[in-house]
């Protein structure tokens, strides 16, 4: 049995390019026309890839031909774009593609829920049959060792999540927390979206037009606080994001120190996006205050990914360790086997039994 | 023989010891059920020692220095396996797996195992007023440890340098509230054991009271630093290893100065 995958991925093909073969899935077209026994298509932003199986060699050609037909690219010639694996590297390609090591972000984790969704997909149709069961099912337990083994998926890598994950660190549940937000920016939005799905629900907004101030609030259901108000309200917060087009830094520690008296033990979190900066960065030397600026937060997001990227080593033995077990597998079970079936649907018992 | 079990109980901690050195050099700490486990396989084989160094003795284990470290270090593994669960499975024995280790091999290193050649009479008070002692030792360790997860994790935040590490840690607001909790257990049983010190029926020798009176006010001090605000998380932090270094070289003192009473 030949087991393939052919595909385009953001390492080989610019957006333009992936976008013109990504679509609407052409499994059963793909099956009809090169003969295949199984096909399944994984589609996302990044990648455009056809897993299959066959009983005689399907060049990449033949599949390139009906993808281009089904999608009226006759003429165009993609072919130096897209790449093949075969045997043994198609299921580490995909082990890897699953456990988010071939992603653009090293590590995340929605191509998993992308793979669980075409596979679903291609198994009710039918175009799933056994080997690609078995090879899918293997890939999805990589992905869930690799991420319990490792610290591949470790670290916020945008700006906003890096702020929910140091909020978290210091707070823990943020269900109970007070957020000022001050300045009604785009990333400050974000932010506190990025904050209320944590569970944050007391959100503050103030500015100096407080129509925009109110407009923020709306969206993320906070209230609007008058601008001259807002540093009575530092009292009681727990976090600020600050993002004025203040010319000088609106705190200092000789402005924030009275505001905090009597907050020992109630930690600060200090989120200064607005360049220049609102914040002085002396205020960090506080007790119980963490500022972060907009140069902080990227830093540790381009830690996080590095972190990430030391990691695939360790993703990669994993992986490594899988193939071999499962090709070693595979291998014992194709010589047992009867001559191959048409594509079929599996029903549950099948697939268990598959799976044993 | 019963030496022989505290080596293959320092052996389990060390090997904690080694699994989470070995992770943090490879940059990929994981906080798992191991270290768990190798504490509680130590613990087992130190309960194993104090009972059989008990039943020869033939009362409560704490008749000489070394003996009193064991007890000391098997009371912080006892408050580990009780609490440690309800913070971070492992976490808290990544940072009690070498306080214990250390405390026992100087115990087996150092020539302090010297048996009493008189033998002293069981005196269920003396040997109530120790033990309560031990265990809050056990506690105030383990508030140290925590403490010193606090500063590390500060540490990080205020640099803004995030080790593998960090993302393993609980909330900073999480361990103050440990460190809280085992600081008022610590004083409670601290108290319980020095007020039954004054019914051991003997004279009180002048140095082991003050010492013993002194990490009483420092932890006192502490906890009111903290019931009234005064003090920043991270000083508290700070003190709590302070306060555990000073209240183990005390122990020393009072050993020292404990003279035991003929039969």
């Amino acid at each position: 049995m030949n087991l393939f995958c052919v595909g385009i991925s953001h390492h080989t093909a610019n957006v333009e390019t992936r976008e013109r073969y990504a679509g609407a899935s052409r499994e059963k077209a793909l099956r009809e026309e090169t003969g295949c026994r199984e096909v399944l298509m994984l589609e996302t932003c990044n990648r455009v890839e056809i897993y299959a199986s066959a009983e005689r060699p399907v060049t990449t050609d033949e599949i390139l031909r009906c993808l281009q037909s089904s999608r009226g690219l006759a003429g165009i010639d993609n072919a130096d774009a897209f790449y093949r694996y075969d045997g043994e590297t198609c299921a580490q390609h995909l082990f890897r593609v699953v456990a988010g090591l071939d992603s653009m972000v090293v590590g995340e984790t929605e191509i998993l829920g992308q793979a669980k969704k075409a596979y679903a997909g291609a198994r009710e149709t039918g175009s799933a049959g056994p080997l690609l069961h078995r090879l899918f099912q293997r890939a999805f337990r990589v992905a869930k060792h690799v991420r319990s083994h490792t610290d591949i998926t470790r670290g916020a890598v945008s700006v906003g999540s890096v702020a929910v994950d140091l909020a978290v660190k210091i707070f823990g549940d943020l269900s109970e927390r007070k957020v000022l937000i001050l300045g009604a920016g785009e990333t400050s939005e974000r932010t506190a979206r990025a904050l209320t799905s944590r569970g944050v629900t007391d959100i503050r907004v103030s500015n100096r037009s407080i129509e925009r101030a109110e407009n923020l609030a709306t969206l993320v259901r906070g209230r609007a606080i008058p601008f001259h108000d807002w540093t009575a309200q530092c009292r009681e917060i727990d976090i600020l994001i600050s993002s004025t087009s203040a010319e000088e830094p609106l705190l200092t520690p000789p402005i924030l120190a009275p505001m905090i008296r009597g907050r020992a033990d109630r930690p600060l979190f200090i989120i200064d996006i607005a360049v220049p900066r609102d914040v002085a960065p002396e205020v960090n030397e506080m007790d119980g205050v963490y500022l972060y600026d907009i140069d902080s937060l990227q830093s540790i997001a381009e830690q996080s990914l590095a972190m990430r990227r030391q990691q695939m080593a360790a993703g990669e033995k994993i992986i490594a360790e899988h193939v071999s077990d499962f090709c070693a597998r595979f291998g014992r079970d194709t010589d047992k086997q009867s001559p191959p079936l048409a594509p079929r649907v599996l029903d549950d018992a099948a697939m268990r039994a598959s799976e044993l | 023989m019963d030496r022989q079990l505290v080596l293959l109980s320092t052996l389990c901690f060390f090997v904690a010891v080694a699994h989470t050195l070995f992770a943090l050099r490879e940059g990929v700490f994981r906080p798992g059920r191991f270290n768990f486990f190798a504490i509680a396989l130590g613990f087992v084989l130190q309960t194993a020692f104090l009972w059989i160094r008990g039943h020869s003795l033939g009362r409560c284990p704490i008749t000489n220095l070394f003996e009193v470290f064991i007890f000391l270090a098997w009371s912080v593994a006892l408050i580990y396996l009780l609490i440690g669960p309800a913070y971070r499975l492992s976490l808290m024995g990544a940072f009690t797996a070498p306080l214990v280790f250390l405390i026992q091999t100087f115990a087996l290193l150092a020539p302090v195992d010297i048996p009493h050649r008189i033998r002293i009479a069981p005196n269920p008070w003396l040997e109530f007023h120790a033990s309560m002692s031990m265990i809050a030792y056990g506690a105030f360790a383990l508030a140290c440890v925590a403490g010193i997860m606090y500063l590390v994790q500060e540490r990080q935040l205020k640099t803004h340098q995030l080790h593998s590490f960090f993302y393993h840690l609980p909330p900073l607001t999480n361990l103050f509230a440990a460190i809280t909790r085992l600081l008022w257990l610590g004083f409670a049983l601290y108290t319980a054991g020095l007020i039954s010190g004054f019914f051991t029926g003997g004279p009180l020798p002048r140095v082991k009271m003050i010492c013993a009176f002194a990490v009483w006010v420092f932890y006192g001090a502490i906890l009111q630093g903290r019931h009234l605000h005064r003090l920043a998380p991270k000083r508290i932090a700070t003190l709590c290893v302070l306060a555990f270094t000073a209240a183990v070289s005390v122990l020393w003192a009072i050993n020292f100065v404990s003279q035991p009473r003929p039969m």
